[in-house]
Formats: structure tokens, C-alpha cells, sequence
């Protein structure tokens, strides 16, 4: 026994952390979630005048309160893109897909979603997309299933 | 010659002793306690401190890293704790523990820290368990895995023109190049950089050689007061300043080929106080590193990562105060007098901590 | 004017997946527990020995090497009534847990008390491991189902009262 733990015979054991948090919203993410579950995507604007998306209940830059939500996109652009050759059991897609950082028109930050092409080649910083809804929406990120590029643009 | 900027500390005080494990890709044989016992050990000894006489303890770790919720109360059975301690921990890299003892130190509360930390990253899968620490309503849903950060980043940097994907290999090559003259390294190599770009991607724009490979291991540092320093060491490594900012979470808001608080903590960890001859700099992912080069302003010849930095050994919680020792390595052998370590935490190089060391 | 049908809040359930490898101490512990014995470590500076162990004497901060083989029976030296259900447990409520001193060994360990009325159990009480068929067995403690009370005679509290 003990000879063979000297053999390199190591004892493992496979453990699943799981945690089932529910998650209070707050006002400005309460309207956020509501806008998505009737498909509209909400920003918040700074005192100063730029909007930000997802929103944010103070200005990151001066800690300063932020103001009225505004509806912003649907469509945007590409700002940032990443290829996911072989998505994990993490991911929200089961194909090759890019993460993208998504800038919606009229916003000023960009909010982090996922592009489905046809592959890596119908990817580029700069391109426009847009929401594709769920189905069923209920008021979470996910109710956006992914952005595709806009429709009518080449 | 100290500029106006030069930060104004209560004590100075310095690293009196490091000492960390060979950086593995799996410690399966020794859990997290077994894992620390000769590092704490041998840190402890070599600054000459009696274990009682150490005014305080810090440490840096994860409980999503170790499975285990409070695992890092666990790990204080490897410190011998008793009479009981002054004990403190963060959920960080052990940079930010190392911070922390500073304040207690420069509080006059007490004279002398142990820093210590320790992450088996490799009984979970480290991309993912990162995805914990993002915000969790509109980020962590969606699972961008750490190496799906970097890889927005790297995008960014290599649309802004500034670097090539030869830059990136370049950075890779040289990592584990420099690597090899490091016995507690892992990804150890000899590869020129132009060879790596047939490799296959991993997350586009970002080869495997981009990343850090998955490593387990632990780490500790002594600091002491300048009193006390002067009377159990030989040569004390002085902590002339040490400065940490963090920048806003959502990486949209944010221009990820910029590092702002990189640049501001080392502009008030004085770090352009005088001439830098070494740089141990935390950048697991390649474009990291020019980042952070181009925010610290470093001259063409300092010498980047000579241990071989998080591109050859990345222990999660652990990689940025190894920083601090790498460098702090590089002034006990003589092949420094100043240098500068950094240590990032959050997505994308959100939060930075700049480290100044210089010999006696 | 408040939106009754606002969403108030969002379940963002997290999962990690981990592969455990227990350590070379409690390797040692799982192994002998797979031969159906208790194995402890003794540390080599206040002596004290420690079942389970862990590799260290958190006391005094120093590995335990010295492989040590402590009894199978002990004495209660605390122990509480479990009146609320665990998805985990599949006992009888109430039920009693208790700190269980394995003689030989220098700190307790957490354990079940069954085949005694919860309302019998007591500190000092003496009992011991009844463990599950041979051919049963494996690197777990669940090779012990349970102590049970032996009938000897209490231990008196100044015996036990250093390991509380
Ligand atoms: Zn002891």
C-alpha cells in the first residue's frame, strides 16, 4: 500500500463547487434587465453627457451619480474581437464564435457580448451588428443569444 | 537625486528575506499546508528573524483556486501560530498582502511581515475560475474565460498599430528564453519568435505561446523596518516606494491598449526617480507586456523579466509577489541596483501595483 | 410610477469543476484508512499527535513525519444534537455529532454517535468506530459508518478537558 503510493499511485477525488445565487438588481440594473426582457438595451448617462452601456450606477470616472437611462442600438460596432476556435462548456455557444466589445450607437463604452459569423474571416474590428433576441426572454444578458451583422450592410 | 515626486514615507523598509518553490505544472503530491511549510521555513530563517519575533502575518490566496470556502485558514497550520498571531489575509496575489504588511509597518504598529501565498491552480481549470471575479450580472454570465480577455486586448493593441503579432512572439521567445537560467521556472524554450506564427491559434489573436502555462506553487517574503533590518540583514533590499490603482471593471469602458494605473502608481512609487536596471513585470498574455513597457517608459536597456515573468510560470495569487522576489533576486546577486516589479489582479490588467527595490 | 413587473433580481448560478489530490499526509491517513486503520503524525517537537493529519503541527509550524497507528475507540469530549436536515445526512433527526479523542491521539475529530438515544450521549462517554464490511472498504471515511458506545466507564473531564 504505502509502496505503492511511493510508485506514484496519487488518490484523487473529482469536486463540484456549486453556488445557486439569486442576485438583487438595484434600480439601475433592474431597468437594464427590464429593457432586455422587452428587447431594448438601456445605458446610463454621466453628468457630463456620455452614455454608458452596460449601465453603471456611478461614473467610473468621478464617482459621480448617473443620470436618466437612455435606449441606445440596437446596432453598433466591433470595437474589439476575439475567435473562440473551440468554445468550453463555459461558453453561450456551442460553435466558434468571436467575444466581441460591442460599442451600440449613441453609447460611449462598449459592452461585452458574443458575434456569430460564418467564421473567423466575417470578423473585423469595425463592423457593424446587431442583437439577435431570444425567443423567450426573462430579463438576463443572455436574453441577447449573440450579434450578427447588421442586416442590409456588406 | 530624488524628484518632487519622490514619495515621503514614516519608515523605510526593506525585504529581508524570499524564498519560493520550483514553479510545476501540477503539485499533486503536496496539498496547500505541506506545499508552504519549507518555503515559510526558509524565508523565516534566511532573515535572521526569530518566527516569534515577526510582528505580523499576510496572506494571498484564492478559495475558488483551492476549491475550498476559507482555505486560507487552513493554511495558517504551516505557519506555527502560536502564542496566536497578528494574522491578516486578502483574496489576492500575495503583491497585495505584500501591501498591506507595508501599511501595518509604516502605521508603527509593528516592525517586521511575513507575506505569504499559494495557489494549486491546477485542480480546477484557471481561464474559467477567473471568470469568478468578473461582474457577475453582465459579464460572468456569458463565461469570457481569461484567455478570451486577453485575446480583446490583444486585438486592441494589435489594431492600434503599435505592435505586430512578431512583437507578441518576440515577447513569448524572449520570456522562455530567459527562463532557462531560472531553476524554479517551468516553460523553459528556445524559440525564435518568427517560428511561433505558423502555431495554431488558441483564442484568435492569441497563440498558446501567448499564454501562460498552468503552474501550481507558493511563495514568501519578510519585511522589516529599517531598524531592524539594518540589525538581522546583511544587505536589505529597500522598498523605496510602492503604489497600487485600480481602473474601472467593464473592459468596454475602459481603452485596453492603455494601463493608466499603471502608469500613476509608478509615477508615485517614484519609479522615475532614477535609473531602472531591471524589470520583473506581471503580464501572463504577450501584449501585456508591451502595455506595461510602454506605460512605465522604460529605456531600451533595462532588462524586461529576466526570471522569464507569469509567460513561464503563473501561479495564480502568487505570480505578482514572485515579481517582487524575482527582482529582489536580481539585487542580492549583484546584477541590479534598482528595479522595479509589478503585480496585476482583475480582467485585462484592471488593477496595477508598482513595486521600486533598490540594494543597500 | 413603479413597475410591478420590473425584474427585481437574476439567478446567476456558478459551477467549478475541480480534480483533488489530498496531500502526502492525508494520503497516508485515506490509505491506511483503506486497510481499516487510523493513522495520525506525530510532531516532532511538542509530540502532539494529530489524526487526522494534515503534514503540519500548526502549533508549532513544522512538518509531522512519524506515521503513527491510534485505537479505533476514544472518548467524547463534546458533542451536539442535530435537529435540522442536511441533504447530505441520511439519519434519523435528531441525531447527535460529536468530537470523538481516539486514544493515542492529541486532538478530536468530528464524528457520528449512533446505537445510543441523542439524549444519552455525554462527554466522557467512551465509544468506538463500527466499520462497514471489509470488502467494502476503500481510501474514504466512510469505511466507518459510525461509533457507537463501548459501556465502559466515563472518562473523567480532567482527563480530557487539554483536548476540547
Ligand atoms: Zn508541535
Amino acid at each position: 500500500m504505502t509502496d505503492a503510493n511511493a510508485a506514484g499511485e496519487i488518490l484523487t477525488a473529482q469536486h463540484v463547487m456549486e453556488y445557486p445565487y439569486r442576485r438583487s438588481l438595484g434600480p439601475v440594473l433592474s431597468a437594464f434587465f427590464t429593457g432586455l426582457r422587452d428587447r431594448t438595451i438601456l445605458g446610463a448617462r454621466t453628468r457630463d453627457g456620455r452614455v454608458l452601456v452596460p449601465p453603471a450606477e456611478y461614473d467610473p470616472e468621478t464617482g459621480e451619480a448617473t443620470g436618466d437611462l437612455v435606449e441606445v442600438g440596437p446596432a453598433g460596432t466591433v470595437t474589439s474581437w476575439a475567435w473562440v476556435h473551440e468554445p468550453r462548456d463555459v461558453h453561450p455557444l456551442d460553435r466558434p464564435f468571436a467575444f466581441a466589445l460591442v460599442r451600440l450607437d449613441g453609447a460611449d463604452s462598449a459592452l461585452l457580448h458574443t458575434v456569430v459569423v460564418d467564421d473567423k474571416a466575417g470578423m473585423r474590428t469595425g463592423m457593424r451588428v446587431e442583437p439577435r433576441w431570444r425567443d423567450e426572454t426573462e430579463g438576463r444578458i443572455q436574453d441577447i443569444e449573440c450579434f450578427v451583422p447588421e442586416a442590409g450592410v456588406a | 537625486m530624488a524628484s518632487q515626486n519622490s514619495p515621503k514615507y514614516n519608515r523605510q523598509v526593506a525585504v529581508i528575506a524570499y524564498a519560493q518553490t520550483p514553479y510545476v505544472r501540477s503539485e499533486r503530491r503536496r496539498n496547500e499546508v505541506e506545499m508552504l511549510m519549507p518555503v515559510i521555513a526558509e524565508a523565516v530563517e534566511k532573515s535572521g528573524l526569530p518566527r516569534q519575533e515577526i510582528g505580523f502575518t499576510c496572506s494571498g490566496s484564492s478559495d475558488y483556486i483551492a476549491g475550498q470556502a476559507f482555505s486560507f485558514v487552513g493554511a495558517v497550520d504551516a505557519l506555527g501560530a502560536w502564542p496566536p498571531i497578528r494574522e491578516s489575509h486578502v483574496e489576492m496575489d500575495g503583491a497585495w498582502a505584500l501591501y498591506e504588511a507595508w501599511i501595518k509597518i509604516q502605521t508603527g504598529e509593528v516592525d517586521s511581515a511575513l507575506c505569504f501565498c499559494f495557489g494549486r491552480s491546477s485542480m480546477g481549470d484557471p481561464a474559467e475560475t477567473m471568470i469568478l471575479q468578473l461582474d457577475p450580472y453582465t459579464l460572468a454570465p456569458l463565461g469570457p474565460d481569461a484567455i478570451s480577455l486577453a485575446a480583446l486586448q490583444a486585438r486592441a493593441l494589435l489594431d492600434s498599430g503599435r505592435y505586430t503579432s512578431v512583437d507578441l512572439a518576440e515577447v513569448a521567445a524572449r520570456s522562455r528564453r530567459n527562463a532557462r537560467s531560472n531553476p524554479d521556472a517551468q516553460l523553459v524554450g528556445d524559440l525564435a519568435g518568427e517560428d511561433l506564427l505558423d502555431e495554431p491559434y488558441l483564442v484568435s489573436p492569441l497563440h498558446r505561446y501567448d499564454c501562460p502555462p498552468i503552474s501550481d506553487g507558493a511563495a514568501a517574503i519578510v519585511i522589516a523596518a529599517a531598524e531592524v533590518a539594518r540589525r538581522v540583514c546583511s544587505r536589505p533590499i529597500w522598498i523605496r516606494g510602492i503604489d497600487h490603482r485600480i481602473e474601472p471593471h467593464q473592459p468596454g469602458a475602459r481603452d485596453l491598449t492603455r494601463s493608466p494605473s499603471t502608469r500613476l502608481a509608478a509615477e508615485k512609487a517614484g519609479a522615475s526617480d532614477g535609473r531602472i536596471d531591471v524589470a520583473e513585470l506581471h503580464a501572463p498574455f504577450t501584449p501585456q507586456e508591451l502595455i506595461l513597457r510602454d506605460e512605465l517608459r522604460l529605456a531600451g536597456d533595462v532588462r524586461i523579466n529576466p526570471s522569464g515573468g507569469a509567460l513561464a510560470a503563473n501561479p495564480l495569487m502568487v505570480a505578482g509577489l514572485a515579481r517582487i522576489g524575482e527582482a529582489t533576486r536580481e539585487i542580492a546577486a549583484g546584477r541590479a541596483q534598482r528595479a522595479l516589479a509589478h503585480a496585476t489582479s482583475g480582467p485585462c490588467l484592471q488593477q496595477n501595483l508598482v513595486c521600486v527595490l533598490e540594494a543597500d | 410610477m413603479a413597475d410591478e413587473s420590473a425584474i427585481q433580481s437574476i439567478v446567476t448560478p456558478v459551477r467549478m469543476e475541480y480534480t483533488f489530490t489530498p496531500g502526502a499526509a492525508s494520503q497516508r491517513f485515506l490509505l491506511g484508512l483503506a486497510a481499516g486503520k487510523l493513522m495520525g503524525q506525530r510532531c516532532p517537537e511538542c509530540r502532539k499527535v494529530y489524526v487526522p493529519p494534515r503534514g503540519a503541527c500548526p502549533r508549532c509550524g513544522v512538518a509531522t513525519r512519524d506515521e503513527v497507528e491510534v485505537a479505533d475507540r476514544g472518548t467524547v469530549t463534546t458533542f451536539c444534537i442535530v435537529r435540522v436536515p442536511s441533504e447530505n445526512i441520511d439519519l434519523e433527526l435528531p441525531y447527535t455529532a460529536a468530537q470523538i479523542l481516539l486514544d493515542g491521539a492529541d486532538i478530536p475529530f468530528f464524528a457520528l454517535i449512533q446505537e445510543c438515544p441523542w439524549d444519552q450521549v455525554r462527554m466522557g462517554m467512551r465509544v468506538e468506530a463500527v466499520w462497514r464490511p471489509e470488502a467494502e472498504w476503500g481510501p474514504t471515511f466512510e469505511n466507518i459508518r459510525h461509533f457507537r458506545p463501548t459501556g465502559e466507564p466515563d472518562v473523567p473531564f480532567e482527563r480530557f478537558q487539554q483536548h476540547l
